[in-house]
């Protein structure tokens, strides 16, 4: 039954990826700006107030304008899932860069993405092996764009902890917050892997990123309340709202391992998904 | 909330950190490279009472699209010589080092802008020229009229400093969190 190379497939799977990173770029999901109204409401430091009226009115704005929330449109990191029984080719992940370089033309973003040494810019924000494209089965054939900027991501950390030491894990996670102060842009989402091996740990904590906002663990619950204690506030100019929320992720590990990575991301916690219709 | 306008005068005294403001008036937009250019050229336009943009836009058709404040802290080393040259107010985000602070000191202030807000940005400008173009899009000089941009004095001309006052807090904070300091093995 496969139609992987049915070319009319292929292109609605470059305008599928085209639609999820434009959406992303530009709406905001209702359950991040739920969190950032809800922050407005219980913050009590004047400063950090008005830096939250401008994050809600930007978002706005943003809609009205058909522009990019922030201009830093990020490198776009991909989740797709393909229906059971449907093979994912190598011409499907072409379909899905040719998308990445139709959005950067027609949105348009920046063009973020450089060789690591040499600097040079690929001005299509494809190639050199990226963006980073993860492919698993599912219900439904759909693709899902998490743009990530920079200033989050070069804040983000990793560490293999001792097994032991895994009442340390919320300390880590709060400390990795005490060192990025503003720089993240807060509030933030802190995207916490555990567990896997290194690589995983590291995978997990983006992957945590996708997970709706609106609720949290208790374990979670409790780590970002003594984030938010920290009083960094929104942009480190203090204030109650430092972290909107905590998302963990887990899987299993070596009985001698405990990685635990920790992915920060601003307060435009863009992502968007787009079914792919068969 | 005070309304200021540029060119900025001895009002930027009377500022304190912590202070809310809005802002109208011309100001430059000028990363790394719009620095090391003026430092090496000269100014292309009048430094006096000028007000500084760390900022690389997206502009197009003489239209501002997106403009949302970049890191300062990139341009600490650069900012002496801005400064000496008359300017009094600098727009950024994430603060800028204890030098610089000590560089502000009875001359000019440091305002913060929300990062990312790049839209309320350039709902707030209008484009008004550029130097240097052959910079490039971000590193250029973009001329910006400004209508009342909201801003916070993050660092004032008195050495206050919110973005150190806001750390050595959280740090205290965490020190009684965790009374060791560090997860490091």
């Amino acid at each position: 039954m496969s139609r992987s190379g049915d070319p009319d497939l292929l292109k609605r799977i470059s305008d599928a990826t085209e639609k999820a990173v434009r959406d992303a770029e530009i709406y905001l999901p209702d359950d991040v700006k739920a969190r950032l109204t809800e922050a407005l409401k219980m913050e009590s430091v004047v400063v950090a107030k008005q830096e939250l009226k401008n994050i809600l009115e930007n978002i706005c704005l943003a809609e009205e304008r058909s522009a990019p929330l922030c201009q830093d449109t990020g490198i776009p990191v991909l989740y797709i899932t393909v229906p059971y029984g449907m093979t994912w080719t190598p011409e499907m992940e072409e379909a899905v860069f040719t998308g990445i370089q139709n959005a950067t033309e027609h949105i348009p973003l920046r063009p973020n993405l450089v060789d690591p040494l040499s600097r040079e810019n690929t001005k299509t924000n494809t190639g050199l092996s990226m963006p980073p494209v993860h492919v698993k089965q599912g219900e439904r054939f759909t693709i899902t764009a998490l743009p990530k900027g920079a200033g989050s991501e070069n804040v983000s950390r990793i560490r293999m902890m001792n097994p032991s030491d895994k009442g340390n894990i919320p300390k880590f996670v709060v400390e990795t917050m005490l060192e990025a102060g503003g720089r993240p842009c807060p509030p933030v989402i802190l995207g916490v892997g555990i567990g896997g091996t290194f690589d995983v740990a590291a995978s997990l904590a983006k992957e945590a990123l996708l997970e709706p906002v609106d609720m949290m663990t208790d374990y979670e619950q409790e780590i970002c309340d003594q984030v938010n204690q920290l009083g960094i506030g929104p942009m480190g100019l203090g204030g109650d709202t430092t972290c909107l929320a905590v998302k963990i992720k887990t899987a299993g590990c070596h009985t001698a391992s405990l990685p635990v990575a920790v992915n920060i991301q601003c307060w435009a916690a863009r992502r968007a998904t787009v079914e792919v219709l068969l | 909330m005070r309304h200021l306008q540029t060119p900025l005068g001895d009002e930027v005294l009377s500022l304190k950190a912590g202070e809310m403001v809005t802002l109208s008036g011309t100001v430059y937009t000028a990363r790394d490279e719009a620095h090391l250019r003026i430092m090496e050229d000269g100014f292309p336009f009048d430094p006096k009472g000028a007000v500084l943009y760390h900022c690389g836009p997206v502009v197009a058709d003489n239209r501002i699209i997106v403009a949302g404040p970049t890191t300062s802290a990139r341009m600490n080393r650069l900012t002496g010589f801005m400064l000496d040259a008359g300017i009094r107010g600098i727009i950024g985000k994430g603060g800028m080092s204890a030098e610089v602070r000590e560089l502000l000191r009875a001359r000019a202030v440091y305002f913060a802008f929300t990062g990312g807000c790049a839209n309320l940005a350039a709902a707030r400008m209008k484009y008004a020229g550029v130097h240097y173009p052959e910079l490039g899009m971000a590193e250029a000089v973009w001329i910006i009229e400004l209508d009342k941009l909201p801003l916070t004095v993050a660092m004032d001309a008195h050495g206050g400093d919110l973005f150190a006052v806001i750390e050595d807090h959280a740090h205290e904070v965490f020190q009684a969190m965790y009374p060791t300091s560090t997860t490091r093995i």
